[in-house]
């Protein structure tokens, strides 16, 4: 049985509690890190993060991006969408097909 | 280019011929594998495209539903109301099989049977704007879990088909040239020797030949 985690800053995530989601509070790139990494030795499949904390700690996300589980995926926090998911997205298709062909068009 | 250190026997020629037939076998079956993995790939992150795109519209509307939450209530009645969480997720994990990558595969399961027994308070001290908010996340939910095994789907396949890529592109770039190249440098040597032999061998002939019937003297006395 694997949980589900909620990253980012508190405004962003209390939210997810209500539905049953394990909300971590982070509000730095040192504290975010360390917590990331707690999360990803633990039991935890899916990680949510907010776009700007993740966009601090992207080095530390690199890492697990090859790794089966869990699986971090960006979500806008309450100040905003970044466009970092998005743009995650695209660097995935450039990555696989040498250029983007799907983000272009739209 | 061929090496240096190329041994120009008729068995490194056999050994270069089985590779080359091996590396062309190879560089197809791997280009196959990247035409196909390519084709799922981006069927998939179309899906992937899309399914961020509702999940950042629905979060958004959740985020404003919270601010007004918030702005009709004390901050302390909030953090009561959502102090202890009544529904919790868990998640069973699979994992599928595209062309060879491992694949997660998320089956989402709420502690209480009733999926909608999210609201963790009483409806009394609250403002229906809460209820609003939290309903809206609950929906968004199964859509949240889909991306996120749609997402990581999509950067494992990216790595593999970058991987794949490379492999092929090194049989068709260098491996297969090479190979081409040392068969024909062995070839030609062989054939060069062939001939140096064969000219050895019409020489000696006709030093035999000179030898046994002293032509050259014969014509000098003519």
């Amino acid at each position: 049985m694997y949980k589900i985690a909620v990253m980012g800053d508190r405004d962003s995530i209390y939210g997810f509690a209500a539905v049953g989601l394990e909300p971590v509070v982070a509000e730095d790139a040192a504290q975010a890190t360390e917590k990331l990494r707690e999360l990803v030795s633990g039991e935890y499949a899916v990680i949510y993060i907010t776009e700007a904390l993740a966009g601090k700690i992207d080095k530390e996300i690199a890492r697990y991006a090859d790794r089966e589980l869990p699986a971090i995926i960006l979500i806008p926090g309450i100040s905003g969408n970044t466009g970092n998911g998005l743009a995650a997205v695209k660097r995935s298709v450039e990555r696989a097909i040498g250029s983007d062909i799907i983000f272009g068009e739209g | 280019m061929a090496q240096a250190t190329q041994n120009p026997t008729r068995m490194e020629l056999t050994r270069l011929k089985k590779k080359l037939v091996t590396a062309k076998r190879g560089h197809k079956l791997l280009k196959d594998k990247r035409d196909e993995l390519m084709r799922q790939f981006l069927s998939l992150v179309r899906e992937n495209k899309e399914l961020r795109e509702k999940v950042e519209k629905g979060i958004r509307a959740c985020n404003s539903n919270f601010v007004l939450a918030r702005a009709s209530m004390s901050a302390e009645a909030l953090n009561v109301a959502l102090m202890a969480p009544k529904q919790e997720v868990y998640l069973e994990t699979g994992t599928k099989n595209i062309m060879s990558v491992d694949i997660p595969s998320f089956d989402f399961r709420t502690r209480t049977q009733d999926a909608n027994d999210i609201y963790s308070y009483g409806y009394a001290f609250t403002s229906a704007d809460l209820d609003m908010a939290v309903k809206s996340i609950a929906d968004i939910l199964p859509d949240m879990l889909r991306l996120a095994e749609c997402e990581k789907a999509c950067q494992l396949m990216a790595a593999e088909i970058e991987k794949t890529r490379r492999r092929v592109n090194a049989l068709e770039h260098v491996m297969i040239p090479q190979t081409e190249e040392s068969i024909r440098y062995i070839s030609m040597k062989l054939d060069e020797n062939e001939r140096s032999s064969q000219v050895r061998l019409m020489k000696v002939k006709d030093m035999m030949l000179e030898e046994a019937h002293h032509y050259k003297e014969r014509i000098m006395t003519e």
